[in-house]
């Protein structure tokens, strides 16, 4: 490679129903996540609903898009964070959130990785270019 | 600097196509170069010519269309325009539909990506 990877990060803020632009934005990532780039997804305020798992929306009567993140791994997305204290506001713990994939060797589930927010600051501090949804 | 717009609402509904339009225009002015805009969600509805806006008002679909005749690259992303009926057929000149990989290249390639929308 002759040059280093671009940063972008998705930052998700919404929570993944009642609009659309959580489900266009996972449409985004998927299709990043093909070209060469160094993709990571942040999950901050409302938008720590979408990785929480046991979502149904049958009653909703619109087609889910929950289980598109245990496919993140897959699609080599897995610099995927939640924001501690969006999750703790919203009373949600690292153990409501959904698998995004398993590890190559070892098949163990990997989940998004919960983090503070100066570490988030951080990261985005680094980024050549953010995109919310 | 080298810059990417990508706009996330419809028009009128909502100030972010108006806004964009005028953060371009100001950018130009300021010598700035836009690698693309990039119309995603209901931004999508835009740059169609089927919308008849009252006269006496800004008609945003033809203005972003004479933008697109300078030369900047202006597109729409085909999976949020499919969902919502927009087709080749009803966008105005200057304007073409295509994949993410167009927002994607936007992202790699400009500076800053400045997105408006909620």
């Amino acid at each position: 490679m002759s040059e280093e990877k671009k940063k972008i990060m998705f930052t998700v803020r919404k929570a993944p129903h009642g609009s659309i632009y959580v489900y266009e934005g996972l449409e985004v990532k998927l299709i990043m996540a093909a070209y060469d780039a160094d993709i990571s997804v942040v999950f901050v305020d409302d938008g720590v609903f979408a990785v929480k798992q046991g979502q149904n929306t049958k009653a909703l009567g619109i087609k889910g898009f929950a289980a598109t993140y245990g496919a993140l791994v897959d699609y080599e997305i897995t610099k995927v964070f939640v924001d501690r204290q969006s999750m703790e506001e919203r009373g949600m713990s690292e153990d409501d959130l959904l698998v995004i994939g398993e590890d190559e060797d070892t098949e163990e589930p990997i989940k998004p990785q919960v983090v503070d927010s100066d570490e988030i600051a951080a990261m985005m501090a680094e980024q050549h270019n953010i995109l919310a949804f | 600097m080298k810059l990417a717009v990508c706009i996330y609402e419809g028009p009128y509904n909502h100030e972010a196509s108006d806004t964009a339009y005028n953060f371009i225009q100001a950018a130009l002015k300021r010598g700035h170069e836009f690698k693309g805009i990039f119309f995603y969600h209901d931004g999508v509805y835009n740059v169609t010519k089927l919308m008849e806006p009252p006269q006496d008002d800004r008609h945003i679909a033809n203005r972003w269309s004479q933008l697109g005749a300078t030369g900047i690259d202006i597109v729409v992303c085909i999976a949020a325009a499919k969902r919502r009926g927009i087709v080749d057929d009803v966008l105005v000149p200057n304007v073409r539909i295509s994949g993410l990989g167009q927002l994607t290249m936007m992202a790699i390639e400009a500076d800053r990506l400045v997105v408006f929308g909620d």
